[in-house]
């Protein structure tokens, strides 16, 4: 028997060491649960199985009664729109700012303070102030996303350009770059792959900027929705509503990895010998 | 033809002297090695020749024209690492330089500009060995190779000047025995002018036709920084006596 440091699992197991403590949680709440509906069936804290399944088969496959739209869906496309177009903005901005801010010094000198300032402003604190000026729509939720996560994707950004080795930057001059043609031909393709890694760890706060504002105010969404049902104690709904919003930010997730190997292949190369 | 000319030369930073007093004049062509103890000043006065360092007072001319502060395209370089672009594929990394050239506002060219660029990339890559690799990223290739690229890529700008900073330090020595062929070979054909920094003296009389050696003159124990490094032995080579060899070699190991 080998040491316990020197024992690795293979795929499978891999796999299945994964998955036990889900199936152990699960396992948990459903006994749990079982207990406390013996004593009370009335007990709205941990729902049975069933009940969440039906909970979620009337809000996901079944049409509102008073609106006609199946709230599951509705309530995710307005909150995933938000936090696209949220996100798509803070990235354009870092980029632009990061880039800009990361190679050109004098500009850094004007702009780093500010964005470092913004930065330590509690996003949340200023919500008010973002709903007094855009009203309660739409765009006040995405600043509060934007404003949130912005400051340290540009801030990711410039850091990362400045760790781009200065030997490549002055490689370019002596081919005769100019100041531009450094930025698109060099750092602009190098810089992608990691703001889509700063996007990921951003992600997060994202979510939790939406939820937050829409919780405070709207009519659809995420967010919304388990806000509202909480005055009803619906844990059958709250519950798979996080669940569900655990799945879509874990697919995002994915989907920007994905997405960064195959428009990057050069980062995945493997090293070559010597 | 374009002869280099140094009057005077002098870096500082602050009442730290780096370099003194340097003066020296270069011919077209000339194959220039540059040895000394590590921290010796030889890859600032490297620096000052690209034009990454300004010198704090002298001057330094090309043709009698002072010498831009800023790296431009007369100056090639080869860096011991991260000289070529790990994004680009061999072939594109050395097509760049053409491609700032001829489109300023995109750095990218199509069509037929864009294939006859590539055929004059190929025809150096082939110079320089790597006509099989055209299309490996550069973390597909190995040390040797990704110096022949960085080599091929600053050629294709045709530098009146090359500059080599340590390029095949991190090198197995079967490998850097083919590079200094190929250097060779190439500084032949092209007659450009090269300087080329090294901590292997056998590299540096092997290769150059001239060895500079930096060194500081005077020490002041108390104040390790009050004189600066100059050139210590302007050497042609060819003519050296074991003497001379041995005293360099002493100043090489020299501690610090």
């Amino acid at each position: 028997m080998k040491r316990l440091i020197n024992q690795y699992p293979n795929r499978k197991g891999k796999i299945l060491l994964g998955l036990i403590p889900f199936i152990l949680f699960l396992g948990l709440y459903v006994f749990a649960s079982h207990e406390r509906l013996a004593v009370n069936e009335n007990d709205k804290l941990m729902p049975a199985l069933t009940t969440i399944v039906d909970a979620v088969s009337k809000m996901a496959f079944e049409p509102s009664k008073r609106t006609g739209e199946y709230l599951m869906l509705s309530d995710t496309t307005a909150s995933l729109t938000r936090l696209g177009i949220a996100v798509c903005i803070s990235a354009l901005i870092s980029l632009i700012v990061g880039i800009l801010t990361g190679i050109i010094p004098k500009l850094r000198a004007s702009i780093s303070p500010v964005v470092t300032t913004v930065s330590l402003i509690p996003p949340l604190a200023i919500l008010p102030i973002l709903f007094i000026i855009f009203g309660l729509g739409e765009v006040s939720k995405i600043m509060l996303i934007v404003l949130g996560i912005t400051p340290f994707l540009i801030r990711d950004t410039q850091l990362r350009v400045m760790e781009l080795p200065e030997e490549m930057i002055i490689k370019a001059q002596t081919l005769g770059a100019n100041s531009w043609q450094v930025i698109i031909r060099v750092i602009l393709p190098q810089i992608l792959p990691k703001l889509i890694d700063a996007l990921r760890l951003s992600l997060g706060s994202a979510w939790l900027f939406l939820i937050a504002a829409e919780a405070i105010s709207s009519t659809e969404g995420l967010g919304y929705r388990i806000f509202l049902v909480r005055r009803y104690l619906s844990m059958d709904i709250i519950l798979p509503y996080v669940v569900w919003i655990t799945i879509l930010a874990f697919a995002m997730d994915y989907l920007l990895r994905k997405l960064s190997r195959s428009v990057f292949p050069w980062q995945l190369v493997p090293k070559g010998e010597g | 033809m374009e002869s280099i000319e140094l009057k005077h030369l002098w870096k500082e930073y602050g009442n730290n002297i780096v370099l003194e007093d340097i003066s020296i004049s270069v011919k077209s062509g000339e194959f220039i090695t540059l040895v000394g103890a590590s921290g010796c000043g030889k890859t600032t006065f490297l620096k000052l020749l690209l034009g990454i360092e300004t010198a704090s007072r002298g001057q330094m001319l090309l043709d009698g024209k002072p010498l831009k502060d800023e790296p431009d395209k007369h100056r090639g370089i080869v860096f011991q690492r991260y000289s070529v672009f790990p994004h680009l594929n061999v072939i594109e990394n050395v097509m760049l330089g053409e491609e700032f050239e001829l489109s300023p506002l995109l750095g990218r060219t199509f069509g037929k500009k864009r294939r006859e660029i590539r055929q004059h990339a190929l025809a150096i890559l082939k110079r320089v060995g790597l006509e099989d690799s055209v299309h490996k990223y550069p973390s597909e290739l190995s040390g040797g190779m990704q110096q022949r690229l960085a080599i091929a890529q600053a050629l294709i700008k045709n530098p009146s000047i090359l500059l080599l900073d340590e390029p095949f330090g991190a090198l197995d020595p079967g490998i850097r025995a083919d590079m200094h062929k190929l250097i060779l070979d190439i500084w032949e054909e092209t007659k450009i002018t090269i300087f080329m920094i090294t901590h292997d003296l056998k590299e540096g009389f092997h290769l150059g036709t001239r060895l500079l050696v930096f060194d500081k003159y005077r020490i002041d124990p108390h104040q390790p920084n009050r004189y600066g490094a100059t050139i210590t032995y302007d050497i042609p080579v060819g003519n050296t006596d074991n003497r001379t060899l041995t005293e360099i070699t002493s100043s090489m190991l020299k501690e610090e």
